[in-house]
């Protein structure tokens, strides 16, 4: 059921306990240069995983242009199909391993402890060694780019055995920036496990949480439960390369089909890892600008559990056309397409809090509805996929690249850009400059479409994924996603000025920045204190 | 390449829905066989109930942000939940899927069930090219790229069938169930031609089951569809789908030309005439990897021309070709060239490029380690 205490009685409890002097006494953390290396405070380390991953959406976006300038028109122009094919990959990776979770899990370093109440994470120092993890696995992996051979081509799935005996020797450093990447997330996982389950505020029960704490808590639990099985995946991979091991190699007597079962049966609950912590964004920022309260709370948590657990059943959906044995393909079509049910109950939730409300549209807002809408339309796409007869005319085509960076850009990275403009007057203590925010929003808006629509169509009419050059029916499709894509890419540089220009200055927030929010973290000022809730606000029901 | 502009190639596609001279360009082809029919069938049903779906939700959706919007003055309700309503909106999508799924079960058992064929054809992937073997009728062959390099480097125009053209296409009969098992001699393929609806991945050490029965006499285009190196975007296939009888022929023809071919092993062949043939099979087997003036592209591919290692050992020369070498790209050709091919492009690989051996490899020889 929705959280039982009021929220007005939470907010006026809390400021007392918060802000002001006594805080000040509490400011013992490292200083000087060293002080963003040895920092264990989770709003420090938020804002450095924050920045990470802003660097690598830059980073992977670059990449994406080059390929985007390759299919302008067909032909071979700017690069070399090997190139290419790197470019691919690493913009994959990148943008999964390197934007997309530090990006959520930077979020939820801010935001976690401060929506239930707690000092800090659970583990601090851990949470320093996970963060620092990144930029080494990431220097890694770029590095491979400049070594003989060149990086990773075999595409962000490196099927083996693409990706063992026919890979370019790099590929092992590849696997141990992997590896770290992957530690990296399993020691944040248990952190925000830890915190969620042992550092909420007196009184605040599970189902008192915000959607955001909530999807976070199961997004971890899939985190722990897959990221051993990728490692496990990678290490084989390491064995087949350098030991002479025969895994995925079958002249040795290994299945090259055993790798996409293990790969996907961490890809698939991986893919939701990216997108249940949106889901908990888009339910807390809706309400906000909506000025009434979610609707279905208990209804978002069980669908965000139900996705979580159906993501572990659904994984051979992405190898409809490997061969498998009818009952299973059957089973795979089944379990897919029930996925839609429980996602389902989520929108309608989101536009049934939007009936009735008193709405207004400041920038998250506009992100937040951007989202539903198009993470909408890669939703039904995704249904259709589900159908496998269908899905064998779909299979890796462009209509596969088109439903997952809808679910990807206006799905996750909007959700990332709703949250960073929704909390901006929290962590810097000034509003975000609505002008460009909107400017920011709605081109991004129209390239992304221009970028991504005309994809369905491309992959429709044949054209397969991760080509450098096509046939000529294709061209028109693929120059208007180009002129989408330097649209949309270029819309970001917008985003980093808004951000900086936000953290220089402007109009100064109150502690409670957005007068629909409601949840703990309004309780504390702008911009919040290095420390906050060191006393627990308590929120424990007093009788009469 | 045509020079509509982006726009109205966008408004042309909303009314492309409805006519259907452009349908091919903008949706899924309907294609020629019952199968591909019935998926097209399935593709449109789940595309409307997307749309109509789609179109009840973001109604509700853009109406409440009209209506309820604050600058037009509307007050918040306090209403956070209904059980009634979440019942029901969870439990009408979840009738629609199992509507869907019956036609859908339907459909795959149908396009499971590959018995009673007619004739049985392996396809094998290869880095860049698919090798079609019709089982029991001794014909074979490699299907490459047609395009020429210049079209792709953009000195020459583009012709209709760029990148979709190949040397020797898959000559099928129509009206005929044809099996089509693959298989890969090195990393996953995939074989599809969308007006059939096949798309079955072609992965070494399996063989993979698919089956089709092609309505009308025509020229079926498609591609690999799995990512397989650097080529992926080069290896299409071509399907020529004729009547019975002209089938028969072709069949007949090429079963003499295989005949002929393996009759040149027995005799002496002279310098330039292996130079020749070396050239053509140089050309549409081995450059893609070891490029056309044999310099390889290092690491992965070595470099032909001047490795002194592989011009001083004639015999680990041959022995690459034949049987490969293990952990690397470099397939067996054993299985897929004759031994006149062999001796030719192995003589070629000596005297091109500036590695003047002289040394002249005979079929017969090659034809000795073939069959021992």
């Amino acid at each position: 059921m929705a959280p039982k205490i009021p929220p007005k009685a939470r907010l006026e409890h809390s400021e007392s306990v918060t802000g002001g002097a006594a805080v000040d006494e509490h400011e013992h953390h490292p200083s000087g240069p060293l002080r963003w290396l040895l920092t264990t405070n989770h709003k420090e380390i938020g804002t450095l995983y924050l920045i990470f991953s802003l660097t690598m959406f830059l980073i992977g976006g670059v990449m994406a242009l080059v390929i985007r300038v390759e299919l302008f028109q067909p032909g071979l122009q700017l690069v070399r199909p090997e190139f290419f094919n790197q470019m691919t990959t690493m913009h994959g990776l990148i943008m999964v391993f390197g934007a997309v979770m530090p990006g959520f899990v930077g979020l939820a370093n801010w935001m976690v402890p401060l929506q239930i109440g707690a000092p800090d994470m659970a583990l601090p120092r851990l949470n320093n060694f996970s963060f620092w993890l990144l930029p080494v696995a990431f220097l890694l992996l770029l590095s491979t780019l400049l070594m003989p051979g060149g990086g990773p081509n075999f595409g962000w799935t490196f099927y083996a055995p693409l990706s063992t005996t026919y890979s370019p020797p790099s590929t092992t450093f590849f696997i141990l920036s992997l590896h770290m990447a992957g530690i990296s997330s399993i020691l944040g996982a248990i952190n925000i496990i830890a915190t969620i389950l042992n550092l909420r505020a007196p009184g605040m029960r599970l189902m008192d949480m915000t959607l955001f704490v909530w999807t976070w808590l199961i997004t971890a639990f899939l985190l722990i439960a897959v990221m051993p099985v990728l490692a496990g995946v990678i290490t084989m991979m390491l064995m087949d390369i350098n030991f002479g091991t025969s895994f995925f190699n079958a002249a040795g007597g290994g299945d090259p089909v055993l790798f996409q079962h293990l790969f996907w049966f961490f890809g698939h609950p991986e893919v939701y890892i990216m997108i249940l912590p949106a889901f908990g964004i888009i339910s807390i920022i809706v309400p906000t600008f909506a000025r009434k309260p979610l609707f279905g709370y208990a209804s978002m948590v069980y669908a965000t559990a139900s996705i979580a657990i159906l993501s572990f059943l659904v994984w051979a959906h992405h190898m409809f056309s490997v061969g498998l044995p009818l009952i299973a393909e059957l089973f795979f079509m089944y379990t897919t397409m029930l996925i839609a049910v429980p996602t389902g109950v989520k929108v309608f939730n989101w536009i049934t809090t939007l009936f009735r409300g008193s709405i207004t549209f400041e920038t998250p807002m506009l992100f937040s509805l951007a989202f539903i809408v198009l993470f909408t339309i890669g939703g039904f796409s995704g249904l259709m996929l589900a159908i496998a007869p269908a899905d064998f005319q779909y299979h890796d085509t462009y209509f596969v690249v088109a439903h997952f960076h809808y679910v990807l850009v206006p799905g996750a990275v909007f959700s990332i850009m709703a949250a960073v403009y929704y909390w901006l007057p929290k962590w810097t203590g000034h509003y975000p400059d609505e002008r460009i925010g909107r400017w920011h929003f709605w081109l991004s808006v129209i390239g992304v479409n221009l970028l991504f629509f005309p994809m369905h169509f491309a992959g429709l009419a044949g054209m397969p994924r991760r080509i450098p050059d096509y046939a000529l029916q294709f061209a028109d499709f693929n120059m208007a996603s180009s002129i989408g894509g330097f649209l949309f890419g270029f819309s970001q540089l917008l985003f980093v000025w808004v951000v900086i220009k936000c953290v220089r200055g402007g109009e100064t927030a109150p502690a409670k920045a957005w007068d629909g929010a409601t949840d703990l973290e309004w309780s504390v000022p702008s911009p919040a204190p290095l420390h906050t809730f060191e006393t627990p606000p308590d929120l424990r029901r007093v009788a009469g | 390449m045509r020079k509509t502009s982006v726009l109205a190639a966008l408004v042309a596609g909303v009314a492309g829905f409805e006519r259907n001279a452009l349908a091919n360009e903008w949706n899924m082809p309907v294609g020629v066989t019952e199968v591909s029919r019935h998926v097209y069938g399935l593709h449109m049903t789940i595309f409307w109930i997307c749309v109509v779906i789609g179109a009840v939700v973001f109604s509700v959706m853009f109406y409440s942000l009209f209506r309820y919007r604050r600058s037009k003055g509307a007050k918040a309700a306090n209403f956070h939940e209904h059980t009634t309503v979440e019942i029901f909106w969870t439990a009408v999508p979840l009738l629609i899927l199992v509507a869907m799924a019956i036609p859908a079960t339907a459909t795959l058992r149908h396009m499971y069930d590959a018995t009673e064929a007619e004739l049985d054809v392996m396809v094998t992937g290869h880095q860049w090219r698919w090798h079609y073997d019709y089982i029991g009728e001794d014909v074979n062959y490699f299907s490459n790229l047609a395009t020429p390099r210049e079209q792709i480097d953009g000195t020459q125009a583009k012709d209709a069938n760029y990148l979709l053209e190949v040397d020797q296409p898959l000559v099928l009969p129509v009206e005929r169930k044809v099996r089509l098992l693959m298989t890969s001699s090195d990393v996953i393929h995939s074989w599809w031609v969308p007006d059939l609806a096949v798309k079955k991945d072609a992965i070494p050490g399996f063989v993979n089951e698919a089956w089709t029965r092609i309505d009308e006499p025509g020229i079926y285009r498609g591609q690999c569809a799995e990512l397989c190196g650097k080529d992926h975007a080069f290896m299409p296939v071509v399907v020529h789908a004729m009547a019975q009888d002209e089938f028969d022929t072709w069949l007949a023809e090429r079963k003499q030309e295989a005949a002929a071919a393996a009759s040149g092993v027995d005799r002496n062949w002279t310098l330039p005439e292996l130079m020749e043939r070396g050239e053509q099979v140089y050309g549409s087997i081995c450059a893609s990897c070891h490029q056309p003036e044999g310099q390889g592209l290092p690491p992965t591919f070595p470099a032909l021309a001047n490795n002194q290692a592989l011009l001083d050992d004639l015999e680990h020369h041959i022995d690459t070709v034949v049987n490969g070498v293990a952990g690397t790209p470099m397939p067996a050709f054993s299985g897929t060239l004759n031994a006149v091919d062999i001796a030719a492009v192995i003589t070629y690989e000596r005297n091109a490029w500036g590695n003047d051996t002289g040394d002249i490899v005979q079929p017969s020889a090659i034809q000795a380690q073939l069959s021992p």
